[in-house]
């Protein structure tokens, strides 16, 4: 059990790549925080330099109060997930679970005792004896963090633990992490690129983009209050429609209609030096079928009309696309995001707009239908840093549809209750803000007007 | 794809030319072997009169058998020396980067590629000086400096293929560089250890020109050099039939022991290691 504090961390490798810069986090005793990010942004190599798997370049990293720079793997008291289980072929399941007390000279009985317990946990006690060659996926992934559990360690490691399994067991193995976790209130470190296990799972999820922390939050602060393009954008599923926009005349002017700049618009909106051209960015359950929405929250709205293209029904919800000149809106954010969800491969269109509609609407495809949409939660991004501009006084969209509601609650179940009273963000969120702003710099001459 | 009959029977002769072509030879050493020494000269290729005389002769004469004592004790110690330390470079080779590890390869390269009747006399005059001519050592180290790029190269790549995730795994748990090599990588690396340790001993055991260039006596002489001291029953009789023999004699160690590895030289150990 330790904390973990990691300042400045900086690495960089012999060939002069910059794989994580200055990186700051502090990790309470206990506490299960989510490095998560596209892959190349440095979050393994954060995780294996917490490890002791590689240098750190320059800074300082703290486990339990010690700092832990220049000692080996060996003497920093963690365990490690790898993502291929890296199970020891040549040994049984009882041997690989042993191994680690066996090279710290326990007294056999006591590993048997603990392995056997650990098996117990994890529902191996009857696989003790066989090789991981016999072994199913899952049972091997339960191998692999039997084998850290049984060392009680200061804090563990996990690097995308899950990524090999098929999507249904994955799920229900995520579930089974996070009960482990709160069971031995251990420190863990998760390294996923999942951005929907990032949000069940942790208590903090730190969000990475090319080396640099992005934003440190509790994962309901991560969805309401991004503190940027990249953030917004990687965050929820769908991801949140990017559109052009511009402010003049107290209006926002978006291709969706003028949106007011009125009450939380107003107070980050009206003080925020900015020019003309800003980024638009609506979350798909901030829109509803005109329908449906409450007569009450109408007035908080705009409608605007639109030619539906695609309906996905999942019973519980419709997804709906639609496509509007929009004013696509191209910065090197958003194409690495659309990289990483594999949008640039489908070739799928920028241009199309997705939005999350109660079950119980009676748009059908190709239908001009007319929808409404929260301008309260709508949030505005500067095109030249991608810093969040309606950040700053936010209080959080209040849940006015139903979609809206529900999408905010099952993005982040398990984890909602976190002390996130002290912002940890503060830290990580002015530097990644800087950081970006050079970053895009070069992305922000696409910017089309619509 | 499936092979057509035509396909089927193309590669059957193919296979079963090469294998007459390449078991003729062996089996005239054998028939000879069996012949008597007045036969031996018959043209006929199996024996006519069948004796074991040839056997017996060898197997009773010193002339023989402390040789091969001797080829059994080099070639195991210098394969196990060179295999140890092939190992330990080997595995420097493939997951480590340091200056010099490009001249290392080529230099073990070079040792491999120098023609071995260049090194004779210099080594001769070298062990004569230092007291190992016609020892065991004598003959030892220069096995093992042969071997030794041999199995570099052959072990690097099985080192290659081990996932380094397995290495890591064990630093975490606890080892240092030396347990994780012993006790997690080398027994994966078992199956390429045997391969290398087969191709070493195989080399010792069949070398010729060192053997019979630094040694004297059957002291330290290994068993192709003692072939060539055999004498006949008299001096102008031939021992054509005492030498099938002991060729014979001297091949079945061969053969048992590539038979008995080789499932272990194919199969690969590493299954289960990472998902898959």
């Amino acid at each position: 059990m330790a904390e973990i504090i990691l300042e400045h961390v900086t690495k960089r490798f012999p060939d002069g790549a910059l794989a994580v810069d200055d990186f700051n986090l502090d990790i309470a005793d206990g506490e299960f925080v989510i490095l998560v990010g596209p892959s190349g942004c440095g979050k393994s190599t954060t995780l294996n330099m917490i490890a002791g798997l590689e240098d750190i370049s320059s800074g300082e990293l703290r486990i339990g109060g010690k700092v832990v720079n220049n000692m080996t793997p060996k003497d920093r008291d963690i365990a490690m997930v790898f993502q291929s289980y890296a199970l020891y072929p040549h040994m049984t399941v009882r041997d690989n679970m042993g191994f680690a007390l066996k090279l710290a000279k326990t007294p056999q009985n006591v590993i048997n005792e603990k392995v056997e317990e650990a098996a117990r946990i994890l529902d191996l006690t009857q696989h003790l004896d066989r090789k991981p060659a016999n072994l199913s996926g899952g049972q091997r992934q339960r191998v692999a963090m039997g084998r850290a559990i049984v060392r009680d360690p200061a804090a563990f490691l996990m690097d995308e633990p899950l990524s090999n399994l098929d999507a249904k067991l994955r799920v229900q193995t995520r579930t089974e992490v996070s009960r482990l976790q709160r069971r031995l209130g251990t420190t863990m470190v998760y390294v996923t690129h999942d951005q929907t296990e990032a949000m069940t799972l942790g208590d903090r999820v730190a969000v990475m983009r090319t080396g640099l922390l992005q934003q440190v939050a509790s994962p309901q602060e991560l969805y309401e209050r991004p503190a940027n393009l990249f953030v917004a954008g990687f965050i929820g599923s769908p991801s949140m429609n990017f559109m052009s926009g511009a402010l003049e005349d107290g209006k926002l002017r978006t291709a969706l209609g003028d949106i007011p700049i009125t009450g939380r618009l107003q107070q980050t909106l009206s003080g925020a030096d900015v020019g003309r051209d800003v980024i638009v960015g609506i979350r798909p359950e901030s829109f509803e079928d005109e329908a449906l929405v409450a007569s009450e929250n109408r007035q908080h709205g705009i409608t605007f009309p639109a030619t539906i293209d695609v309906i996905e029904s999942l019973g519980s919800e419709k997804f709906v696309y639609f496509s509007k000149e929009i004013g696509a809106v191209e910065t090197a954010e958003l194409a690495e995001l659309a990289r990483d969800s594999g949008r640039a491969d489908t070739g799928s269109s920028a241009e199309t707009v997705v939005a999350r509609l109660d079950p119980a609407t009676q748009i059908s495809e190709g239908q001009n239908a007319t929808l409404w949409v929260d301008v309260r939660s709508v949030h505005v991004f500067d095109p030249a840093t991608g810093r969040n501009l309606t950040l700053e006084q936010s209080s959080g969209p209040a849940s006015t549809t139903a979609g809206g509601a529900a999408g905010a609650g099952t993005a982040a179940s398990p984890a909602t209750d976190t002390a996130t009273a002290t912002d940890p963000a503060a830290p990580g969120g002015p530097d990644s803000a800087a950081g970006t702003g050079t970053d895009t710099a070069a992305g922000t001459g696409g910017e089309s007007a619509s | 794809m499936a092979a057509t009959t035509q396909q089927k029977v193309g590669w059957s002769v193919a296979n079963i030319v090469v294998i007459v072509l390449v078991l003729i030879p062996v089996v005239w050493i054998v028939s000879l072997s069996f012949k008597t020494t007045g036969s031996i000269t018959d043209p006929t290729y199996f024996p006519v009169h069948w004796t074991w005389s040839n056997y017996s002769g060898i197997l009773t004469t010193s002339t023989f058998l402390r040789p091969l004592l001797n080829s059994i004790g080099i070639g195991l110690i210098a394969t196990a020396i060179a295999v140890l330390l092939a190992s330990m470079a080997a595995y420097a080779v493939a997951r480590l980067q340091f200056p010099g590890k490009a001249l290392l390869i080529g230099v073990s390269l070079l040792i491999a590629m120098f023609p071995a009747i260049a090194l004779a006399t210099p080594l001769f005059n070298i062990e004569r000086v230092l007291g190992l001519f016609n020892t065991w050592p004598g003959l030892i180290i220069p096995y093992i400096a042969t071997g030794l790029p041999l199995g570099i190269y052959t072990l690097s790549a099985f080192f290659r293929e081990i996932p380094w995730e397995l290495e890591k795994a064990a630093k975490v748990d606890g080892a240092t560089p030396f347990q994780a090599f012993v006790r997690v990588i080398a027994p994966l690396a078992a199956p390429g250890m045997v391969t290398t340790a087969i191709l070493v001993f195989l080399f010792c055991w069949n070398e010729f020109l060192l053997a019979i260039t630094l040694t004297a006596t059957t002291a330290s002489r290994t068993a192709p050099a003692a072939l060539s001291f055999f004498t006949g029953s008299s001096q102008f009789a031939v021992p054509t039939g005492s030498i099938s023999a002991a060729a014979v004699v001297i091949t079945i160690p061969i053969i048992i022991f590539v038979l008995f590895f080789q499932r272990r030289i194919v199969a690969g150990l590493t299954s289960g290691a990472v998902k898959g």
